[in-house]
Parts: C-alpha cells; structure tokens; sequence
C-alpha cells in the first residue's frame, strides 16, 4: 500500500516545486512578452525565434568572457532587434502578422546556429559556463516545502516574477500601459488622442521581444548552462497558448506558467515513478496536449484585444 | 558569410556550381525540391483562403507514419496498384491532421497557428515511440528506424545511379491540377474568395465553413503525399530525420511564389538549390551550412517587402 501514495507525495517533496518554478521562469518571460505585443495589437510568432536568439547571444556572451549581467543585456538588446524588425514589417508596413512572425522565427533561429558554428566550429559537446548560482533569501527560504522554490532560486527566476508585477502596474496604471492597450484596442480612437499608434506599437513590440529573448537567455544561463540546436523546443509556441489561457493579463500570465510548469514537473517525476511501462514519449507530448486543451477551454470566454493581428493604416476606414 | 573568413564571391561561385554545376548537382536539387512542391503547394493552398497550416512537418510526418504501417509488408499488391493507394492513403493521413485544428477554428475560433505549431511537435514524438516500440526494424542495428518499404512501394528512380525519383513528376502534376483547380473550378474561385474576404463570401451565399474544411484537408492530403515521396522515393525508410524542416521551409516556398500553384515549382527548385549548394560550399569553404536557412529566410522577408512595395507603386503613380 506504501507504493500506492507515491504520486501524492511528490507535492511534499521541495524539489518538485524549485522544479517547477524553474521550469516556469522561461515561460512567464516568453509569455510576458507576447502579452505585451499582443495587448498593442501585434501577433508576435517571431517569439520562437527571438527566445532561440536570446538562449544564444546571452550564453556567447558570457562564454567569451563578458559579465552574466551584461550576457543578459545582450540578450535583451538582441531580442528588441529583432522585435523592431518584426514591427517594422508588420506595423508601418502592414504585412502578414503570421506570415512575418514565422519569418523571423527562421531567420532568428537560423541566425543563431550560424553564429554558433562560426564562432565554435568544431565541438562536439557543446561547453559549459559558469552560470547563475541560486541566491538564497535568508529566513524565508526555510519555510517547509514552497521556500526552497520561492527563495532559493537564481536571480533571473526573481527577476521574472518583479517583471510580472512592473508590466502589470504600467499596463493598468500609468498612461504608456493605458495607451498600449488603446492601440491594441481601438488604434482609431487612439490616433484621434492625439497618439502615434505606429510608435507604441513597435516599441510594445520591441519590448516585448526583449523579454522573450532574456526568457531564452535563462535557458542557457540559469538552467542548463550550454547552447543546443532546438533547445527552445517550442517553449515558444507553448507561450502563444498561455497568452490566451492567461487572457492577455500578466497575472494571469504568471498563474498559467507556474500551473504548466507544476504539471509539466510532475509528470518527469511521474515518469521515473512508473518506469518503463508507458513509452516516455508519452509523457513528453502531455506539455503540447495541455496546451492545445487549454485553447479549447479557454476559448469560449476569450477577449482578445480587438484590433489583435490588424494592421493599423492612417486614414483609412 | 564575409565572417567566416571564406571570400564572398568565391563562395558564392561554389554554391553555385554545388546546386547546378553537374548531372549529380541537379539531381541533388531536384531531389531536395520535390518535397519542398508538395509542402509549399500545402501551405499556398491554406493561405490563400487564409487558414494559417503551419503544420506541414507534423503531416509529412503523418503521411510517412501510413506509408510504413501499409508499405513494409502490410499489403503485397502490383506497383501499379500499390502507389496509388499509397498515394491516397498518405494524403487522408495528412488531411486528418487538419481536420482537428480546421474544425477547432470553426467551431470555437482556436487559432490554428498554435494548434498546427503544437501539432508538429506531438507527431514527431509519436514517430519516435513508434519507431523504438512496434515499428522498429529489427535489422536497423538499434538505430530507431523503420523496416524499409518492399519493392512495390518504392518509386522508381528516374535516372539509373541518381537520388532523383519519379515523386518529382508527382510533384509537377499535382502543381498543375492546382493551378487547373483555383483558375477554371468553382471551388477554386469559393477558396479565393474566402481568403480575400470571408464576410463577402458568406453574404454572397458560399459556404464558408465547407469551403475551409475542404481547403484544409487538401492542404493536409498534400503535405502528408510528401511524407509518401520521401520514403517511398528517396530514404526508402522512415526515419526521425525524415524531413529536416521541409514543413517550415515550404511556408516560405509558397511566399517565394505568392502563393501560385506553378510557382511553387520555381520556388522550391530556388530553395533547394540554395540548401544543396551550401551544402557543397560548406564542405570546400568551411563555411557553416546553416548559411542557407539564413539565405532563405532573409530572401523570404525580403520577398514580402518587394511585393508590398510593388503593389503601392501600382496604385500610386
């Protein structure tokens, strides 16, 4: 009978829940960002690639010897380039939003092996750096069971959760977020405000991108500390499907990340639980079936933002 | 590509005579193009009714899935029987693929960028269970391979001692047929126009929800005859790296061609020979062969540009 518990005490067992806070961290950075873009009327499918190049430039970075805080920079600085290029086409140009996004996406992602090849030709095993170390939050990161998750993590899993509260403050508090969403909402209206709906748009975007970059630039800087091909592994795409489940609110965002994450934690302790029994493939496809449920249910109450995917030209009714 | 230190031009030489230098050359391109057609017509015939299937790697997949389970023992008919129900059946398990995500946008409106995008990956990890459980080969040495395909299935090459197979006159009719379809049919015009403008279209009494469906399952039926090709044609058996990304590539195959049936066979021979000729130009001028999924993305966003900047010339002078 001892045996027949197992699957229940994995949730008292600390290290499922640093799991699954680390494993979120990506997610929340990822999601965060295309909430943003979105919320300005921008469909971001460039995120795939922007968190590809982000995991690469932040880890070269730091590879040939910069700092870990300026691999970060770098990362973020690359991810907005991209963003800017994506806005560039897809908001005073007005092109497919789908199209483009898939676009960068290749570009991004073909950039950064390129880039890898030619700066490490030959290495078979891909190196490793000195990554972030956990900082530990005296006192609090004691409490039994969820301490170790909340207050003992590297300083980008922090980082994430203070991005959550800040982008949620300026979206509903101050007059950038408040016209960030009227551009995403009514871009007419705004422009008749006086606004630059093509300014805000593409810095909505290039910030955005930004986070989804330093959301990649985790990866290889907090939790694996090396560089693979495919390693985003379409965390990417999994973002898209959170921003709908979080329905365009960073909170809901933060929620809808950690809630993945926990199953997606679970189930690799599930698998080692029940062996060889099930192929493990099966459990590697639950992230992606998750996902796509999550749409279905979630699509009956959605409010998208509602010039979301419509480009915006001056004048024209 | 002046990074890697190989002189611009002389590499550019060397791709060229890679991809079109010699018989072999050629039949190296025309081999890499013939999947490239089926999954650039796939995604050319969603687009234009703008249903988004990003999913043409999770169909080839499929399409390759039914070839194996049929072709390797399964059914023992005459070839001239055998390849056309082979045909057929890899095309219904590429349109079923579709059916899902199609009627999910009709039903509840789930976007089916994200549910095609998550598709792929939950495919891809079904090959690989079924490759390391009931269908691996028992001779594959361990490798996670299928058996290969029994003689009748296989198609014949065209050219004694070449990879260039008769899947590339398969490729060419279907073009055709396409093209036949959108100008002179009913149903071609119907997919036009609800692409162009589905509101239109529904007030003018078209079946709008038919007509995607119909749309998306000869999208799907499409890319999974790739899967087809390429087992039955060029590797004879299924692998994991069946397809390296000809389901993406063939997105920016059918942009390439603005979504013409018989450009898509430009397009794709364009994009081929551009893989094959870095290839060649990888292994004399060490420059990394991921040069070539730059070359091509940056060619796709560059297309997309030119297009818009053509089209508002037209209007304003």
């Amino acid at each position: 009978m001892e045996t027949s518990f197992a699957w229940l005490e994995i949730f008292l067992n600390a290290s499922f829940w640093v799991a699954a806070v680390r494993i979120a961290t990506p997610l929340i950075f990822g999601t965060l960002g295309e909430v943003i873009c979105e919320r300005a009327g921008v469909l971001n499918l460039g995120i795939e690639g922007i968190m590809t190049i982000g995991a690469m430039v932040g880890w070269m970075a730091v590879y040939q010897g910069a700092g870990l805080w300026s691999g970060v920079l770098l990362a973020a600085v690359c991810g907005g380039t991209f963003g800017l290029l994506h806005a560039m086409l897809t908001v005073p140009l007005g092109l497919s939003q789908h199209v483009t996004g898939i676009g960068i996406t290749l570009l991004a992602t073909s950039l950064s092996s390129y880039v890898y090849r030619l700066i490490l030709p030959e290495v078979s095993s891909p190196p490793r750096i000195q990554a972030f170390e956990p900082l530990e939050i005296p006192g609090l990161s004691s409490i039994p069971i969820i301490g170790e998750a909340l207050f003992k993590q590297t300083p980008l899993t922090y980082f994430a959760f203070i991005s959550v509260i800040v982008v949620a403050y300026v979206l509903y508090r101050t007059p950038v977020g408040l016209a960030v969403q009227m551009v995403g909402e009514n871009p007419a209206a705004a422009e008749a405000q006086g606004l630059n709906v093509t300014l805000i748009r593409t810095g909505a975007v290039v910030c955005g991108s930004a986070f989804m970059a330093v959301g990649g630039a985790f990866l290889t800087m907090s939790a694996f500390n090396a560089f693979f091909f495919n390693m985003i592994n379409g965390r990417g795409w999994i973002c898209i499907a959170l921003v709908v489940f979080a329905s365009w609110r960073p909170g809901k965002a933060l929620l809808g990340a950690l809630l993945f994450a926990a199953f997606d934690a679970y189930q690799m302790r599930l698998q080692q639980l029940v062996g060889t029994e099930i192929p493990y493939q099966i459990f590697l496809m639950m992230p992606y079936v998750l996902s796509i449920l999550a749409l279905i249910v979630m699509s009956r109450r959605v409010g998208y933002p509602q010039a979301l995917m419509i480009p915006y030209r001056k004048g024209e009714r | 590509m002046a990074w890697s230190g190989a002189s611009v031009l002389e590499a550019y030489w060397l791709l060229l005579k890679g991809a079109l230098g010699s018989g072999f050359a050629l039949s190296e391109t025309f081999a890499r193009a013939t999947p490239l057609i089926f999954t650039g017509l796939a995604a050319a015939i969603a687009f234009k009714s703008r249903f988004w299937n990003i999913g043409a790697e999770g169909q080839l997949y499929a399409g390759a899935l039914i070839i194996t389970v049929l072709g390797t023992g399964m059914l023992d008919l005459h070839p001239g029987l055998m390849i056309p129900i082979l045909v057929v059946s890899s095309a219904v398990a590429g349109a079923l693929m579709l059916l899902g995500p199609v009627l999910l946008k009709i039903n509840f409106g789930v976007d089916e960028v994200v549910t095609t995008l998550l598709l792929n990956f939950i495919v891809l990890l079904l090959v690989s269970l079924l490759l390391e459980g009931p269908l691996k080969d028992p001779m594959g040495l361990g490798w996670p391979q299928a058996e290969p395909v029994t003689e009748a299935a296989e198609l014949p090459r065209l050219f004694r001692g070449l990879r260039l197979h008769s899947g590339l006159l398969l490729a060419l009719l279907f073009s055709f047929i396409f093209w036949i379809v959108s100008i002179r049919t009913t149903l071609g015009y119907e997919m036009r126009a609800v692409g162009f403008n589905q509101k239109a279209a529904r007030f003018a009494g078209m079946p709008v929800k038919r007509v995607m469906i119909i749309t998306a399952l000869i999208s799907g039926g499409i890319a999974g005859i790739a899967g087809f090709s390429e087992v039955a044609g060029m590797k004879g058996n299924l692998t994991l790296d069946l397809s390296p990304g000809f389901g993406y590539t063939g997105i920016v195959v059918a942009m390439l061609a603005q979504l013409h049936p018989l450009g898509v066979i430009i397009s794709a021979s364009f994009v081929a020979s551009i893989f094959v000729g870095a290839d060649a130009m990888s292994r004399s001028a060490g420059v990394p062969s991921y040069i070539a999924d730059v070359m091509v993305s940056v060619s796709l966003l560059c297309m997309l540009v030119s297009v818009l900047l053509v089209r508002f010339r037209i209007r304003w002078s």
